[in-house]
């Protein structure tokens, strides 16, 4: 993989509409993916408060992110004092089986050494049952929140597993990615169906994506068990979803691989028929079983489809944002049913993009598409200005400019606040692939069917 | 079942009326691990001032301050759109280290160069103190080389309450009154402080006062402007909504300009019909300033009155909880509640003060849960116990009640629709109405005592 950066700068200094969030973020999500965990961000309060009603407007759930609640002299003596004040409040009121200790920009600025403060806070209870605490450096003066979601699982992954005691064969470790509730529900339905036991971190499927309560849940239930990712070493192999993952090389797959010889497949993220291939090759490898009829039938009624609508979509050009893999994943897809990705945007910065994709890509395309990194929504809107489109795919961030330009959004990925729904979106595997297909045939459909003067209704 | 544990130190913060004495601590820095539904310094700066929309608003600092509050308020503007826009200086590691301020001085020119915006907001957030940027320099030389103001906002989160912010955005504020032309403003005028606009509210007050003969010299900030904020001065009364947000301002132009300023609220038609009073009693040389203002609470409540009657039919008798930002809007909710014969039994806010909190207790019911800055957990103890159907919050809190099964209002500044005036009342009412006579209540396992798992013991007979 070409790794050498490739600095794609804005064409002006300040960020006018972001299309990216930041780190924290996504550390804490994937704290509430864990079973019993809460996340504490280590500053100010208002960064948590923030963070969790930006979660609230996608996920329409409640999420409680603790703040060691930063004050003026805390900012001038350092925030250890503050954060035992909140690790000892947590397990007070929450009683955690985990928590994750994130940092905002403040904290590193001042240069917090946290996990010095881990260790103290530790060694003072050393008598007393405290759950594990896992910290994760999150300055968001570097990086996306995709850097901090996938620095997460990395440094939940390296303080929880433990020495590797047996190989269990059936056992499988999965980080998907920052995907959708709908899509963790439909890769663990997958996983069972081949007889694999997975530890799939995070899986926010069930915290984020719940039922109605009898009695309010201080920590909802569900994710990853904290016993599944300490046996994350023995497991027989773990697949690493998503080709760009952030601007580190490191990983928690990786991770494992090196401590823990636990081999590792680095795949896209699954969406689309190519893509999906990749995953059910691995999954038949690592069980040694072949993919179950239900996903083969999956798989024809997909083909099916992409033949019955094939030539509403043939040629369209689309323009597709949002964090890297998923616009890598997009790009995949899109390119397999003919419509052209020409512009390919994301506001993440990893110097990869461009590469991956020419990776995945025919060259026929590849060729047609502009692809650009470290993008915000003014530059995006003046990036297509010149083109001529038929669909815009992202997420609800992307709207005033399609709005604008009058140009229909088919809503992929994370935020989306402007629909019921947004959490379970599916995108990734046979079935994920059917629904962006049918979405994106179907609001061309409606497109034309609006614009005609006789508005036909058969096709 | 779950028992909900309350923090020692939380436990006085929170009070039952009639069952213990008052002694309720409030405007205390938030306990440290506590989950509390407050935001930060940077936030009440930004909700004062965001409505402002042809200022150019930029958020010095990392990117997320700016992302997270990108176009999420229902603030409506007549004309430009600036403050629906999100510009950030998206501080790098470099900028961390070496410093900020010719990126600052660049993104200012550019935005300002692009944008053409009357004047321009800086907003400090928490790292820029700490990183040492001289902001309020890059400020000033921006302002003298592009020739409009250019206002250094001090918003650094970690820097106080919500309260802080308020008071920051005050003083930038203050900076703008004073420098436009007066000279045409009429003898019978004011100024409409703490109300935002929010779903086109801004615009119904200032068409009361307009029909009863006071004219409305600026309005800080719903649909705000520049140039209206300049002559502000020229009014002869200030008249303040909102508790906490801008009465620092008015204080200031009580002192320096010598304008006096009354505290209203037009959320109910109590608190509206009082509103358009007090500004006529203020105007006791033109009496027919209160008899237009008495008819026209007429003939605003005759209208809505029918409907409203029937809605109190269908809602009278629920129990409402309520957690709001500033304690003052408790107070209008409570007395709209009671007008449509509804019951509050919890009522609570996030920066209320001891004074606040006295008048709470004194309009509330015996055994009514009174809160200060309380937490996610808290809440939804109390919703419950208390067998609240309908919870009145933002969106922090709107999730709460859905876990719960207990319908919701949202009354924060991202809603959309309009609550105040009395057609505002109506809405009120109608969203009260929509949201505790859905039938989807009867499916939540609180309500029914259908837990799944008994739910999958039903024997389900096939029909012959
Ligand atoms: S960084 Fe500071 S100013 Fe920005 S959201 Fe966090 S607490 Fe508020
Ligand atoms: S200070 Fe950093 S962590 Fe906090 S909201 Fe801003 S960018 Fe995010």
């Amino acid at each position: 993989m070409n790794t050498a950066r490739k600095k794609i700068s804005k064409n002006h200094t300040s960020t006018q509409n972001p299309c990216k969030l930041c780190s924290p973020l996504g550390a804490s999500l994937v704290i509430r993916g864990i079973s019993g965990a809460v996340p504490l961000l280590h500053g100010s309060q208002g960064c948590s408060t923030y963070i969790r009603r930006y979660l609230i407007s996608h996920f329409k759930e409640p999420i409680d992110i603790a703040s060691s609640n930063f004050g003026e002299d805390t900012a001038i003596f350092g925030g250890g004092a503050n954060i035992k004040i909140a690790l000892e409040n947590i397990i007070a009121q929450y009683q955690p089986e985990m928590i994750g200790v994130a940092t905002t920009c403040l904290s590193e600025t001042i240069g917090d050494d946290v996990n010095m403060f881990i260790y103290e806070f530790l060694k003072q209870r050393k008598e007393i049952p405290t759950p594990p605490i896992v910290h994760i450096s999150t300055p968001s003066y570097s990086g996306t929140h995709i850097t901090g979601f996938h620095r997460a699982n990395l440094e939940i992954v390296k303080t929880l597993a433990a020495e590797k005691t047996t190989t269990r064969k059936d056992h499988i470790n999965v980080f998907a990615g920052m995907l959708s509730t709908a899509d963790l529900r439909y890769l663990k339905e997958i996983f069972t169906d081949f007889d694999l036991k997975h530890m799939l971190l995070p899986d926010y499927s069930q915290t984020m994506d719940g039922t109605l309560w009898q009695q309010y849940q201080k920590i909802p239930a569900g994710g990853t068990t904290i016993d599944q990712i300490k046996d994350a070493g023995n497991a027989s192999a773990s697949l690493q979803m998503g080709r760009i993952l952030n601007s580190e090389s490191e990983s928690a797959a990786k991770y494992l691989n090196e401590t823990f010889d636990v081999p590792s497949y680095e795949l896209g993220l699954p969406i689309g028929i190519k893509e999906t291939d990749r995953l059910f090759e691995a999954l038949e490898e690592i069980s040694g079983k072949p993919t179950p009829q239900k996903y083969v039938e999956e798989r024809g009624r997909l083909v099916d489809a992409y033949v019955d609508g094939h030539k509403y979509v043939n040629g369209l050009k689309a323009a597709l944002y949002g964090e890297e893999d998923l616009v890598a994943g997009l790009a995949s897809f899109l390119s397999e049913i003919g419509i052209v990705p020409v512009l390919c945007a994301s506001g993440g910065e990893s110097g990869r993009l461009e590469s991956t994709l020419n990776e995945i890509m025919d060259k026929n395309i590849s060729e047609k598409m502009k692809i650009l990194e470290g993008m915000d929504f003014k530059n995006i809107e003046a990036e297509v200005e010149s083109m001529s489109l038929e669909l815009f795919i992202g997420n609800s961030k992307g709207y005033s400019v399609t709005r604008r330009k009058e140009i229909p959004l088919v809503r992929a990925g994370f935020p989306i606040h402007d629909r019921i729904g947004g959490q379970r979106i599916l995108h990734v595997g046979y079935r994920g692939a059917q629904n962006l297909f049918d979405q994106i045939a179907n609001t061309i459909l409606d497109q034309r069917q609006k614009t005609s003067d006789i508005g036909y209704s058969y096709m | 079942m779950t028992t909900i544990p309350i923090l020692k130190e939380r436990e006085e913060q929170i009070y039952r009326k009639g069952s213990e004495p008052f002694n309720m601590q409030c405007e205390k820095h938030s306990l440290a691990g506590s989950v509390s539904q407050r935001a930060c310094v940077f936030c009440g700066s930004r909700v004062v001032l965001y409505p402002v929309a042809d200022a150019l608003h930029l958020i010095h600092g990392p990117i997320g301050c700016a992302a997270y509050t990108w176009d999420i308020r229902g603030a409506l503007s007549s004309g430009p759109e600036l403050h629906r826009l999100s510009f950030s200086t998206d501080l790098q590691e470099r900028d961390v280290i070496f410093g900020a301020e010719k990126k600052l001085y660049a993104a200012l020119t550019e935005l300002i160069e692009q944008y053409q915006p009357k004047a321009a907001f800086v907003y400090s957030t928490c790292i820029v103190g700490i990183i040492g940027d001289d902001v309020e320099a890059v400020c000033r030389k921006v302002g003298k080389e592009a020739g409009i103001p250019v206002l250094p906002v001090h918003s650094e989160g970690f820097k106080g309450t919500k309260k802080d912010g308020y008071k920051a955005a005050c003083d930038a504020l203050a900076q703008l009154i004073g420098t436009g032309e007066t000279a045409d403003i009429s003898p019978i005028s004011i100024n409409i402080m703490g109300e935002f606009n929010i779903g086109g509210e801004a615009w119904m007050i200032k068409d009361y006062y307009r029909k009863i003969g006071v004219d409305v010299v600026s309005i800080m900030t719903g649909d705000g402007r520049v140039a209206d904020i300049k002559r502000a001065h020229g009014a002869k009364l200030n008249v303040v909504q909102c508790s906490g947000s801008m009465t620092p301002l008015a204080e200031m132009m009580k002192e320096k300009y010598g304008i006096p300023f009354i505290r209203v609220s037009y959320f109910g038609i109590e608190d509206m019909a009082k509103a358009l009073y007090d500004v006529a009693e203020h105007f006791p040389d033109q009496p027919e300033i209160m008899e237009k203002a008495q008819e026209l609470v007429r003939s605003e409540v005759n209208r809505i009155y029918p409907e409203l009657v029937k809605i109190r039919e269908q809602v009278s008798g629920k129990r409402a909880a309520i957690y709001v930002g500033g304690a003052f809007k408790a107070f209008s909710l409570i007395k709209a509640l009671r007008n449509l014969g509804m019951e509050v039994v919890l009522a609570g806010s996030q920066t209320g003060n001891e004074k606040d909190y006295e008048i709470l207790r004194d309009m509330c019911n015996d055994g009514t849960v009174i809160l200060d800055d309380a937490n996610p957990l808290e809440l939804s103890k109390y919703i419950i116990e208390k067998n609240a159907d309908l919870f009145i919050g933002g969106v922090k809190e709107r999730p709460i009640a859905y876990k719960m099964g207990i319908g919701f209002c949202d009354h924060n500044h991202e809603r959309k629709t309009p609550l105040a005036g009395f057609e505002g009342m109506l809405n009120f009412a109608k969203e009260i109405f929509n949201t505790v006579t859905s039938p989807v209540w009867q499916f939540a396992p609180h309500r029914s005592g259908n837990e799944p798992e008994q739910l999958r013991n039903v024997v389900i007979q096939p029909s012959k």
